[in-house]
């Protein structure tokens, strides 16, 4: 029945860490359309590159903070939260003299 | 004669204090890493724990580090600021003078002209950071791969944002909370917390992400390559050609360029959280009517 309870842990844990990582959808739209004005605005003036290239960077960096909260929580749930859900339910199972 | 030579040897002495903490370093990273079968992803080694009363207090690689890029970043700024003169005549003097300047510049377009003693703190984070993950190419355990020191950083920020938030006055500082109406208190106040939360993950998310890709990628070609050359003889045949080289293009971007960005972003968000969070006029105002108050008293 253990084993059960703590396949059930690990199974929740990684289909959670699957679909967070469908964050990273959002600043792939979004850091494509920033590069696709950008190349639209270097078109338009070529001589404004410099200060195009350097907002774009920091912009797509900025941009990416949403795909990277997914990730970090992904990397949670795969690394972290299933030792800390089993060692609860551990506690909890000889807190009621079951184990 | 006898002079330059004296200045030489000072040199020599602080180029060593330069890279003696990265060799330290590596050093006890050889000694201490637990020899693993393959490639693994984990995090920072505790090295050990100090006993406290309430929680134990572990000294894991990342501090150490992190104590050591300090350490060599201190003899950098003391080998470039070595014999300094009123005529620039040296390299390392032009340098070190294009940096101040240069941050100086970077410090007074961002946060205006009150702000402008900020330029050593915000060099010194934007050094901090960069060193931190740039160290990953001597192979050791970068401290910016570590959400607790980011988190330091971070909280460091906050206080700075809410000491600065404070100056306008506390009564000021309760009232923007509730602000444009009082029904948005709640997310004004989860809006103040998520800011540190927001810079430690960004930084954070940025540099694992890379290593993880860059882990995953070495796995993946030491794979491919057991299938390719798998049929050599002996040695040979185990041996992962393909991760001669090609792994570094990747390690281009991900350590050297993301890490350099991510520094330059979290000082850029330094500066514009604590400027935005101080209204000058306010300061200003509630300044001459403290000053009115006194000289009344008197």
């Amino acid at each position: 029945m253990l084993e059960l309870a703590i396949g059930i842990i690990l199974c929740g844990c990684a289909i959670g860490a699957g679909l967070a990582l469908i964050a990273g959808i959002g600043p792939g739209i979004g850091e494509g359309n920033a590069v696709a004005k950008a190349c639209e605005a270097i078109g338009r003036q070529p001589e404004s590159k410099g200060s195009v290239m350097s907002t774009l960077f920091i912009g797509c960096a900025l941009a990416e903070t949403t795909g990277v909260y997914g990730f970090v929580t992904g990397l949670l749930l795969m690394f972290v939260v299933p030792k800390m859900l089993v060692n609860v339910l551990i506690a909890a199972l000889k807190a009621n003299g079951i184990l | 004669m006898v002079n330059s030579r004296r200045f030489k040897i000072i040199d020599a002495l602080l180029i060593l204090m330069m890279a003696l903490p990265m060799v330290f370093a590596i050093i006890l990273k050889i000694l201490t890493n637990p020899e693993s079968e393959g490639i693994a992803i984990s995090g920072a080694l505790i090295y050990f724990t100090i006993p406290m009363p309430k929680w134990d207090l572990p000294i894991t690689e990342s501090q150490v580090n992190s104590w050591l890029v300090m350490i060599s970043i201190f003899g950098l700024c003391l080998y470039l600021t070595h014999g300094l003169s009123p005529k620039a005549q040296t390299k390392r003097q032009l340098l070190a003078e294009y940096i101040v300047t240069k941050t100086d510049s970077l410090v007074h377009e961002n946060m205006g002209e009150f702000f402008s003693a900020f330029s050593p703190f915000i060099c010194s984070i934007l050094a901090l950071s960069a060193f931190s993950s740039l160290s990953s190419l001597f192979g050791i355990f970068p401290p910016t791969s570590d959400l607790n020191v980011i988190a330091g950083w971070a909280i460091l920020v906050f206080l700075l944002i809410t000491y600065y938030k404070l100056k306008c006055g506390f009564g000021y500082y309760i009232k923007s909370f509730t602000e444009p109406i009082a029904l948005l208190t709640p997310f004004n106040i989860i809006g103040e917390i998520a800011t540190p939360v927001s810079m430690t993950f960004r930084h954070y998310g940025n540099i694992v992400s890379g290593s993880v890709i860059s882990t995953l990628i070495a796995a993946g070609l030491r794979i491919l390559s057991s299938w390719i050359f798998g049929w050599l003889p002996g040695a040979i045949g185990e041996f992962p050609f393909l991760r001669i080289g090609l792994p570094a293009i990747l390690s281009a971007y991900f350590d050297v360029f993301s890490g350099c960005l991510q520094a330059f972003i979290f000082s850029i968000l330094t500066m514009i959280n604590i400027s935005g969070a101080f209204d000058f006029n306010i300061y200003t105002a509630r300044k001459n009517k403290k000053l009115s108050k006194k000289q009344k008293a008197n």
